[in-house]
Order: structure tokens, then sequence, then C-alpha cells
């Protein structure tokens, strides 16, 4: 378990150069047991997959496809918007390998926010958009598993950003100790991971219903 | 304001009404006399046992060593003893269906339709979700690191954690007997039922949360096992050096992670549907119900194999430690151990072979659940043959096991039939498939479960069970059983559906009848095994076992003083083979002193726990009610609580290396000056847990 | 490793995934909003420049490898990957079947 006398961690991901060994065994419980819940997280994003396929096609009259409502330019910013952000972390986690300045650390973290911003912007004012000409999640069950689908990525972009805040918060009153640093890894496996789930959504739901 | 609007701000969308007691004031059928009888009987029974604290002036006590614990040991028996409270309800509610089956034959019963159907729904839910699973993660959580040489779980806040969530689930299927009523649509709760069109009471919002939180605590406490088991192992400890125990541990823990996120997702969009009208499983608007049948059922088989694979590494620790031999075929069970887990991902189309598949989809499913059968065979003959020339001892824990060996195989038997998709569109949804998973559930299950608790008890508390109450609670258990369910078979293909309040075929009668005497007997069962502890408590002197090793037992958790020390080991223990401390004591080389001690470092107490879990508790019965006040100051309370965790950093205490060595150098003088006792003994005062090895 | 060697190539693995990244994507949205090919084709090659994305992303992104020290994280997922294969394989598999039953 960290202590803030131990020497601090250096590295990024998942390796770990010049560590004592009894040390590096309990990072690396600590992370991969994130691991763990990011798989069991996977499942449920697959299982919500699964449903949005049987569902995509049970539009009913009265309301609008969800596949009628996507537009490309809005998916694409979007989509560029959390890639960019991706690298962005992984400057991140640079910056804390690299002599783990908080300046730098503090810098990348807040461009990584405003990206992940400017995407749950987007997002936002789709789904609005989207209600307004009555492509709600209560219209239809399509719509349900469209919304639902989505949604909950977008919840989890929005918990990444919550915890963003809570890491800088947390560099700013503990510096850069071993558990902060632990934290600051997980996040990243996280905001990786939703970029992963997003890959999957542009490629499955919108592009999909792009080309149909 | 107007004060209909301040009441609905305040209390959702409860009334008066909602009271059972008011309920049987208003109309007292005997129905809902029973009802508001145990919406009072629960809340006397809580406020009896705050007052009982109270008196003993133990709430401190209790608060910093117990349930602010983050010790797997405290969690672990804190998991138990929730259990056991609720399976007394359990247990209650399946005497009181028992019953009004019997009566019920042309004739309406104590119990309406609709009490009834709360009665199935919360049996089922209880037993599962808050019997066996908390059993399950109690007994898991108490020996795995134990034989590991562990001194903790991998995540003790994490923990506690899912104790409290569990804590809190079972608080919200209590707190729905004394306000309002419970789901009425089965512990499975398939909609369009359970949608608003058809239930949009309280009742399936109950089920829905507690089922969350169930599930939640499920999914954290298998990442937790998983992990400790993959990296916390102590030095020597390879994979084939595990006891069965820890490897089905292990598989369970893999089972839960995979299995808890179908379940998460089917509850919640069934909450989606009946929070914010969305349309997934609903009979209208493109709602599809198989849906969740899928969705259920992809959480709800593995989830048979999270119940029934901990009890299976339970009898194989028994098994050899009473027949006084290793363990047959190790190699060959952990293989079917891991081809279980695993095939129990590509079955799970078994419980839903008559909702419109083709025959070649069923059959695949069929044959493929016929093929789980292969693996739990070895797993028998394997156990068979570890009894086969050992020097046999029937304690309370062995006569379970072997009386699961028997009875298990039936219904596996029963199993084989229904795997057949021809046969099970027969005997589907009768009483048939109730006898079949309560003969998995009951002699699998809970005879494991309750055979572990009566094995590692010693090590929990210092003093062995008495046999006398255990064998008493073995013979009412399994004569009970049969009684119980070995006439529902004969009902089920006779075809009286499950789930029934009333009968109208009179050759019912009579098993019915056998039935209601096998679930007294089940009932006589359970107080006995209550007995035996309040028995065994009161002779706990001469029952005391400080040495620790009681059974001569094979793993490392017989190598530490009984009641096990807070950091479990005073030096970490280094393995070279499999059942190392058997092998220590019979070359002379256990209880020796260290020959350097070191300060350990373990975690302190945390309230973070505690807060989140009943936090949520509150907050999801905020959900219930729709107090959406109650909603948004809860959850806050609770993810706050769960964060500030992050936030703190003054979180381990040291004990110091002489403290250690004094305290185990101490229990050496006990283990020295004890006097060893051969297995002939074993029962007899004189067992301090001091065994002599057989030449 | 030298701490500037072991940065480059962290910096390069995260240069790398994300230009790599950036390519599928402009492909992907390039065969959407061209019309490129039939729809069926279209989104064939959609789902396999999706899925050669991902493979970027845990490889450059999430450090997936082969090596040791990745060797029980790398397990992990594809032991997930499994068990996803087999839930929403036979999750889309039953449901093909019972659509074609109702029709």
């Amino acid at each position: 378990m960290p202590r803030i006398s131990e020497p601090e961690l250096l590295h990024t991901g998942l390796n770990l150069d010049n560590y004592p060994p009894a040390r590096l065994a309990q990072v690396e419980s600590g992370v991969f047991g994130f691991w763990v819940f990011l798989m069991s997280d996977a499942v449920i994003f697959a299982l919500l997959f699964g449903v949005f396929g049987t569902m995509i096609y049970a539009s009913v009259a009265g309301a609008p496809t969800p596949d009628s409502e996507f537009k490309i330019s809005a998916t694409f910013r979007e989509t560029m918007a959390l890639l960019s952000s991706s690298f962005t972390y992984g400057l991140v986690s640079l910056s804390l390998k690299l002599g783990a300045r908080r300046r730098w650390v503090a810098l990348w973290l807040a461009v990584t926010f405003l990206l992940g911003a400017y995407f749950l912007d987007g997002e936002a004012h789709d789904f609005i958009d989207m209600f307004h000409v009555g492509a709600a999640p209560e219209h239809s069950g399509a719509l349900s598993a469209f919304f639902v689908l989505v949604g909950t990525h977008g919840l989890h972009v929005t918990s990444g950003m919550i915890w963003i805040l809570l890491m800088g918060a947390q560099m700013a009153i503990y510096g850069l100790d071993e558990r902060v640093k632990i934290n600051f890894i997980r996040l990243g496996l996280f905001w990786h991971f939703l970029d992963v789930v997003w890959v999957c959504i542009f490629s499955v739901v919108y592009l999909r219903g792009i080309v149909s | 304001m107007d004060s209909g609007l301040l009441w609905h701000f305040l209390f959702g969308r409860f009334v008066w009404g909602d009271l059972p007691v008011v309920k049987a004031w208003q109309d007292p059928t005997v129905s809902n006399v029973i009802a508001g009888g145990a919406g009072v009987i629960a809340v006397l029974g809580a406020l009896s046992a705050a007052a009982l604290i109270t008196y003993l002036r133990a709430w401190r006590y209790l608060w910093t060593e117990w349930f602010t614990s983050l010790d797997h040991k405290k969690i672990g028996i804190m998991y138990i003893c929730l259990a056991i409270v609720m399976m007394a309800r359990g247990v209650i509610e399946a005497m009181l269906m028992r019953l009004q089956q019997d009566l019920a034959v042309n004739a309406p019963g104590i119990l309406s339709p609709d009490h009834f159907a709360q009665f199935f729904s919360t049996h089922g839910t209880i037993m599962i979700f808050f019997v066996a699973m908390p059993l399950i993660s109690g007994l898991i959580n108490f020996a795995m690191p134990l034989q590991i040489g562990a001194r903790d779980v991998a995540f003790p806040f994490l923990n506690s954690v899912g104790l409290w969530l569990s804590i809190g689930g079972a608080g919200l299927v209590m707190v729905s007997l004394v306000i309002g009523e419970f789901s009425t649509g089965g512990w499975s709760g398939y909609p369009p039922y359970t949608e608003l069109a058809f239930n949009g009471g309280e009742g399936p919002d109950y089920w829905i949360w507690a089922l969350t939180m169930s599930s939640l605590s499920a999914m954290l406490t298998g990442i937790n096992f998983a992990v400790t088991i993959y990296k916390l192992r102590c030095p020597g400890m390879q994979w084939m050096r595990l006891p069965l125990f820890t490897w089905t541990s292990l598989c369970t823990a893999i089972l839960m992670i995979f299995a808890m996120p179908p379940l998460t997702v089917a509850t919640l969009l069934l909450a989606a549907d009946r929070y914010l009208g969305m349309h997934f499983f609903t009979n209208d608007a493109g709602g599809n119900m198989m849906n969740y049948v899928n969705l259920f059922w992809l959480f709800g088989h593995p989830e048979v194999y999270i119940l029934i694979l901990p009890s299976f590494g339970i009898f194989s620790e028994v098994v050899s430690t009473f027949s006084s031999k290793q363990l047959y075929g190790y190699t060959s069970l952990v293989v079917a151990t891991m081809v279980i887990a695993i095939l129990s991902f590509t079955v799970w189309l078994h419980h839903f072979f008559t909702m419109g598949q083709s025959a070649a989809i069923n059959s695949f499913f069929g044959i493929a659940t016929m093929l789980i059968g292969i693996p739990t065979g070895v797993k028998i003959y394997n156990w068979a043959w570890t009894m086969f020339r050992g020097r046999v001892r029937y304690t309370a824990p062995m006569l379970f096991t072997i009386s699961f060996m028997i009875t298990f195989v039936i219904g596996g038997v029963s199993g084989i039939i229904l795997a057949t998709p021809s046969l099970d569109y027969m005997v589907h949804n009768t009483l048939f498939l109730v006898a079949h998973f309560h003969n998995m559930l009951i002699p699998g299950t809970l005879y494991g479960l309750m055979a572990g608790c009566q094995y590692w008890f010693p090590k929990a508390f210092g003093f062995r069970l008495a046999e006398k109450w255990g064998r008493i609670a073995v013979f009412f258990w399994v004569v009970g059983f049969y009684c119980a369910f070995m006439p529902l078979y004969v009902l089920g293909a006779a075809g009286a559906p499950r789930r029934t309040v009333e009968f109208t075929d009179p050759t019912f009668r009579p098993w019915l009848f056998i039935a209601l005497c096998g679930a007294l007997l089940i009932f006589a069962g359970f107080a006995s095994l209550a007995m035996q502890v309040w028995s065994s408590y009161r002779q706990r002197a001469s029952l005391t076992c400080p040495v620790g090793d009681p059974w001569d037992g094979r793993g490392l958790e017989w190598s530490i003083p009984a009641p096990a020390p807070e950091y479990n080991f005073a030096t970490i223990p280094q393995v070279a083979r499999r059942d190392a401390f058997y092998w220590r004591k019979l070359n002379d080389g256990a209880y020796k002193p260290a020959d350097h001690y070191r300060d350990i470092e373990m975690p302190k107490n945390s309230a973070c726990g505690v807060l989140f879990g009943l936090g949520l508790a509150i907050a999801f019965f905020g959900l219930v009610w729709h107090i959406w006040w109650m909603v948004a100051v809860f959850g806050l309370i609770a993810v706050i609580a769960g964060l500030a965790r992050s936030f703190m950093r003054d979180l381990h205490e040291i004990i110091p290396a002489a403290k250690i060595e004094e305290e185990h150098r101490d229990w050496l003088a006990i283990a020295g000056a004890a006097t060893a006792v051969p297995r002939v003994l074993e029962e007899s005062p004189i067992n301090e847990g001091l065994a002599i090895c057989p030449e | 490793m030298t701490s500037f060697r072991a940065l480059r190539s962290d910096f390069l693995a995260y240069g790398t995934g994300y230009l790599l990244s950036l390519a599928l994507t402009l492909g992907a949205f390039s065969v959407a909003y061209y019309r490129l090919a039939a729809p069926e084709v279209s989104l064939a090659v959609i789902l396999v420049l999706g899925f050669v994305q991902i493979i970027v992303h845990m490889r450059c992104f999430l450090h997936l490898s082969w090596q040791r020290s990745a060797q029980s994280d790398l397990m992990l997922v594809l032991f997930s990957t499994l068990i996803i294969a087999l839930m929403v394989g036979g999750t889309l598999i039953i449901f093909f079947n019972l659509r074609m039953r109702m029709m």
C-alpha cells in the first residue's frame, strides 16, 4: 500500500523501470484491478451495443428513426475532439514521467478537459436537435436504444471530466505523490477506454446509419 | 403551499394506505393481517436488536471494531451474519408458501394471489442475492486470503464498500415489508408485467434497486477476489499449488465480474422504461421483451455457477480433511472448475427454450448444457475417490458433503432431463423445475456453505462448534429436503405449474402435505444450526482450540492461531509444494519461531464504506417512492463518501515488529504446552487445535 | 533504458497511435461521406477500419503488448473479448432467429 515517503512513481502506462519489486507488485495490483473494472464496463457497453443491434430497426410510425437524424459533420468534429483528447492525455502521462512537473501536467490536463468539453457540448447539441424534431427516447424502442447507448458513453465521459477536475484538485493539494500518480494512470486507462468505445459508436451507430 | 403538494414533495408517492398495518386495519383478511403482522415483526425485531445493543452499551464497540473495519476476516463474518438474518426470513416465507399450497387445493388458502406473488418474489430474491451471495462473499473473504498466505485482499476499502452495498440492498428488501409492497414479478422480474402499464407501483422498483445494490456489491467483490488471487499470493504459491477452494474462488470471482454486467444492463434498462418512459421492453412502440429475457439469463446462468463453485471448493477441502487423505485428482479438479466456468457462458438459452427459437438453436444450447454435466461428474468421482481408503470422520461438515454427493447427483440428472428441449417443453415452469433448482441449490450451494461455516468457525472465533447439534441439523436438513422437494418432481411431472396460489387437482394434496412437512423439518434444521452456535458459545471453554488446527488441516489457514490475528501471518509464509502446512507438520517444520520479524502495515478503519452503502440505500429508497430530494441529498452523500477516500492520506497503521514477535512467541508457547490430539479424539475437549499427523 | 530514450519511445507510441487513428478515422468517414461503395461494402469497410483502430488504441495508448509486464492485462483483454463475443454473438444469432420465425 502506497506511503508518502516512498520513492515516486516513474512510469507511464504500465511500464515500470528501476522500481523495487514489492512496490511494483502493489502498484501493479492497483492498476490491474482498474483494468478488470474496465473490462466489466466493456461488457456493459457490449451488451448495450447488442440491444442496440436488435432494436435499431424497431422504429414506429410517428417518430423519426435515429438514422435519419444523424449529421456526419457533427459526428466527425466530436470524433476528432475525443481522439485528440486521448492524445493529449498521453502527453499528461508523459509529463508525469518526465520529472513530474505539475505545470506541464496541469496544462495538458486542461487541454484534455477542454477537448472533452467540446465533445460533450457537441453531443448535447445533437441530442437537443433530435428532441426538437420529435426523436426523443420515449418515442420508440430504436430511439431508446440509441439514446441509452450513446448517452451512457456520454455519462462516462462526464464522469471522466469530473475525475479530471478531482485530479487537478488532488495535484494542487498533495502534489504528485504516489497515490495521485496511480489515480492519474487509472484515469488515463479510463479516458483511452472511452475513446475505444467511441470508435465502436461512430462506426456501428453513426456511420452505419449514414451509409444505410 | 398546498398541503397536497408539500406532502408530495416530502414523501413522493407514499400515502398512509401503503403501510401494511393500515391495510390490515382497513381490510382485515387473513392475508392482509399476515402482511401487517410481518411488518410489525420486522420493526420489532429491528428495535429489539437496537435496544439490546444499547443495553449492552455496544454501539461504540460495534462501530470501531466491526462496522468500519477493513479487515477481510471481520467483513467476511459480517457478510455471513447478514446472510443468516435474511435466511431466517427466507425460510419462514418458504414455510408459509408451502402452507398456502397445501391448504389451497380447491380452497382459497390463507394468502391472496397478490400476496403469494410477493412471497415467491421475495423468497427467491432474498435467498439468491441476500443469503447465498453474502455467504459466498463472506466465506471467500474469510478463508481465501489465509489460504494464499496474504495479509488482506487487494482492495480492503472496496471490500467494505461491497459489504455495505449488500447490507443496504437487504435493508431495502426488509423495508419493503414495512412500507409498501414488494414486486409480484418473481425474482426474475420479466417485463412487460413489470412495466409501468401493468405494475406502476413501488413493487418492481424495490426489486430493481435492491438487485442493483447486490449486483454492484458482487461486481466489486469479484474484482477484489480476482486481483487478490492473481497478485497477492505468497512466495512459492504457484498456480498448481493453490488449495481447491482458492481455485474455485478465482473462477467464482471471474464469473462475478462478467456475469453482473448483463444484470445491471437488464435492470437499468427496465428502470429506464419505468422512470424515463422509454421503450426497451414495453408491449408497444418497438419494445422487445425478449431482450430482457436474453440479458437476464446471460446473467442468470453464470450466476448459478457463482452459487455452486465455492461450495465445490469447500467440499474439496472438507472431503480431503475429514478423509485424512490428500485430495484425489487435483489437476482434473482444477481443469474441471475452469471448464465449468467457461461453459457457463454458453448455455443461458436453456432458461427460455420455450420462447420461440428454432429447434437448431435450442439443440445447440441443450447439448452445451449437457456438456457441463461432465466436469461436474469428474468432480464427484474425485471426491468419492478421495474418500476411498481414507480414514473418514463423520463430522457435520463431512455429513453435509456425503449427503450432497448423493442428493446433488439426483438434481443433476433432473437437469439433464431439463436440458433436453422437447422434455423441457413439458416441464418448463412447473414444480419439476422448482424441484430441480432447489435440488442444486440446497444440497449444492447451501450444504457446502453451511459445511464451510462449520469448518472455518474455529479459525474465526477460537472455539469449535459442538458436534451434537451439528449432526441434528444435518439430519433435519437432509430429511427435510427430501420431504420438501421430491414430491415437487412428481407434482411437476403431473402438470402442477410453479408460482401458483391455488390448485384444483385433489391428487396433488398428499404430495403437497409431505412437502409442507419437509419445509417444517428444514426450518428445524435452520433452528438447530442456530442452537448449535448458541450451545457452543455457552460451552466455549471446553471447545477452545487456540493452537488453530482442530481438524489436522492441510492449508496455510490452519498454520496460524485461532482466532486469527489481525495481520494473519506473523511472517509471510514461503511454500514449496501443495499442502505445504501438512508437509511441514509431518516433517516437524511447523510451529517454529521466525528468524526475523518486521513491522506490518495494516489499513485503518474507515467510515466511508458504511456511508456509501447506507447513503445509496436511502437514495434508492427515495427512487422507489419518487422522493426526489432524498435521491439528490443521499446520492450526493454517498458519492462524496466514496470519492473522499482518494483525498485521504493517513490510511495505515503500523503494528511494530516487537508486538508481533511477542504475540507469535506467546502462541508458540501455547502450542508447545498443548497436547497433540489424534483424529479419534478430535471432538473431545482435549483438542486445543494441535494435531498429530498420522504416520 | 535512459530517461530520454524511454521518453522518446513513449512519445512515439502516442504520436504514432494518434496519426494512425486519424488516418483510420478519416478513411471511415470518407467512405460514408463520399459514398465510395455500396452500403453493405461500405459498412464492412467501416467496421474493419474501426476494428483496426481499436487495436491501434490498445497498442499505442493502452500499452498492451506481448511483453511480460503487460501480459496479464493482455490475457484479461483477450478473455474479455471472448466473453463479449459469446454474449453479443449469441444474442445476435438468437434474435436473428426469432425475427425470422416472426415473419
